[in-house]
């Protein structure tokens, strides 16, 4: 466990909180990133506001290339086949299933919603699945 | 410019730098969270429980006020149901998720890293989420229909 960062993990974890209590204080709203990015493509009459999430997340990517660009590191090794296939599944299963790990694994167990509850158990399941398989199968890398 | 905006604006700013600070930008703590037989990394737990500990308090208080202070009223999910839909839609997310290390949020904010891989990953995710457009058109919302249509 020695890539264990317990204390960058519980700061980054609250800023993460802060943000959606913000959306919720203040245009008691979800911050679920993929329902905000998805639901673009329907033209909704929120589209400024959804923009303005996406550009803040931008923009804070920016910031973080200025003062810790580390954290931009990619670390596995996955072919152009692989990364386009995990993009697909990203994609299509978070409007699938309505969320992702903000939507459902931070907003949604933090309301105690059933729901979120079996969707996040869901993905993290599968996923320790995938890394599994790509790991003890693969190598390390597909 | 609404102040709604400027409050989306702040708070994926936010978010971002959680992301970034606690390292869930890099695909490499993802996989090493979700692989339990490697290097396991458990930071990606603490990320979660950072962020549910606070906004869990939040979501005590602030519905209390009756309406959020930008806004008429709240927009907060009511569904309690399990359906087909979201098992295997969460379940397709774990995949990818686990292939490629990237869920939405990070892989949007390290679109500013520059690497191809991760430029790669955000297309085909937009592309999947067009993709699931297509599908609810022409497959999900029919069979709801004609659910709807047997059920009166």
């Amino acid at each position: 466990m020695e890539n264990f960062t317990p204390y960058s993990a519980l700061i980054g974890g609250t800023l993460i909180g802060l943000s959606a209590s913000m959306m919720l204080l203040f245009s008691g709203r979800i911050a679920g990133i993929s329902g905000i990015i998805g639901g673009l493509i329907r033209r909704p009459p929120d589209v400024l506001q959804r923009l303005a999430f996406i550009g803040g997340l931008v923009a804070g990517g920016l910031l973080l290339l200025g003062v810790y660009p580390e954290t931009f590191t990619i670390g596995i090794e996955r072919s152009p086949a692989a990364i386009v296939a995990a993009g697909l599944f990203v994609g299509f299963g978070t409007r699938l299933g309505n969320g992702c790990t903000s939507g459902h694994g931070v907003c949604g167990l933090s309301r105690l919603s059933p729901r979120s509850a079996v969707a996040t158990v869901t993905f993290m399941a599968s996923g320790a699945l995938t890394a599994l398989v790509v790991t003890q199968l693969f190598g390390g890398s597909i | 410019m609404e102040r709604n905006t400027l409050i989306a604006f702040a708070a994926g700013l936010t978010f971002a730098l959680g992301l970034g600070i606690s390292g869930m930008t890099r695909p490499d703590k993802v996989v090493n969270f979700l692989d339990l037989t490697g290097n396991w990394d458990p930071s990606l737990a603490f990320v979660m429980i950072g962020a549910i500990a606070v906004h869990f308090v939040a979501y005590r208080m602030v519905p209390r006020m009756g309406s959020p202070l930008f806004s008429e009223r709240f927009g907060i999910p009511t569904r309690r149901d399990i359906d087909p839909r979201l098992v295997v839609g969460s379940a397709m997310f774990g995949i990818g998720w686990g292939l490629g290390g990237f869920c939405p949020g990070p892989a949007l904010v390290s679109i500013i890293g520059g690497a191809s891989s991760t430029l790669l990953f955000v297309g085909a995710m937009l592309a999947g989420m067009g993709l699931f457009e297509v599908f609810n058109r022409k497959v999900l919302q029919p069979i709801e229909a004609r659910r709807y249509k047997a059920a009166k």
